[in-house]
């Protein structure tokens, strides 16, 4: 798919306010795909994903007058589809879930750590041309519980600030910063008895 | 500053956020501290090893929404014309 450039961007977002159903079919044909990868990372399922794409196109369409261009139209569908995909895990049944305090690093009552710490044999993020340490870090990520990982996902993966994380999900920015604290030393402790062991 | 105290400032450090002052103890305390060095490492390590585990633009693009998808929706828009 070719990049939009500026004024292709213009003239779709005219099209759109005007509520053209070709500028619309431009767009969803246009969009559809990268949004469906967006909500697929949040929802973990296909068909929720597309329901979820579904849902947010229809609410982009119902909003169109609502799009200033103060940002682009991707980063407007982004963080339409990232509400959609949140509200389906809203309303989803809870899984069972380990509580993420098993998960956080443990301390002695002088404060220093319990554990000790070997260096890795190798960065994860080095590692994950080979597609299996990749699944291992989503599987790990998957095994959060979901206060966290959809923080997580939200702040490192898709790169929301601090404050649309805090408005999306209707928590304080600094219960964002927590739980993104969280997230990641939990997420640590569980990919890294994969990444231990280096031999001497 | 000890260990716990270390890793309660670590979000704030990874991301260059802590106040000038404490980001000098943490400093100091990484260089009295391997053990503390390493897990610092092995955090970032984590940040950067969960984002290049969804770090496929290739793919992003390449997924296209099957052709029924982009039917449903449009008849859902067109449908909901008048929300």
């Amino acid at each position: 798919m070719l990049p939009m450039t500026a004024s292709d961007e213009t003239a779709l977002v005219a099209g759109i306010r005007r509520g053209d159903p070709e500028a619309f079919e431009t767009l969803v044909r246009t969009y559809g795909g990268r949004l469906t990868a967006v909500a697929r990372r949040i929802l973990q399922d296909e068909d929720q994903a597309r329901e979820a794409v579904q849902d947010a196109f229809v609410s982009a369409y119902r909003s169109r007058q609502q799009f200033q261009g103060n940002s682009t139209l991707a980063t407007w569908l982004h963080r339409i589809v990232v509400n959609a995909a949140l509200q389906r895990i809203r309303s989803a049944r809870r899984r069972h879930e380990e509580p993420i305090e098993d998960l956080l690093p443990r301390f002695l009552p002088d404060g220093h750590h319990v554990d000790h710490f070997t260096a890795w044999t190798e960065p994860p993020d080095e590692q994950l041309s080979r597609q299996e340490t990749a699944e291992l870090v989503r599987a790990a990520i998957d095994r959060l519980p979901e206060a966290y990982r959809t923080v997580l996902l939200l702040r490192d993966i898709e790169e929301l600030s601090g404050q649309e994380t805090a408005e999306l999900l209707h928590i304080t920015p600094n219960a964002v910063k927590i739980r993104l604290h969280r997230a990641r030393l939990a997420l640590r402790t569980l990919i890294a008895p994969h990444f231990e062991g280096a031999p001497a | 500053m000890t260990c716990r105290e270390a890793s309660d400032f670590l979000l704030e450090f990874t991301s260059g956020e802590l106040d000038a002052v404490v980001c000098a103890e943490f400093d100091g305390h990484l260089e009295r501290c391997p053990n503390c060095l390493q897990f610092v490492v092995q955090y970032r390590a984590t940040i950067a090893a969960g984002r290049a585990a969804f770090s496929d633009p290739d793919a992003d693009a390449a997924t296209q929404l099957p052709p029924d998808v982009v039917r449903a929706i449009l008849a859902s828009i067109a449908k909901g014309k008048d929300g």
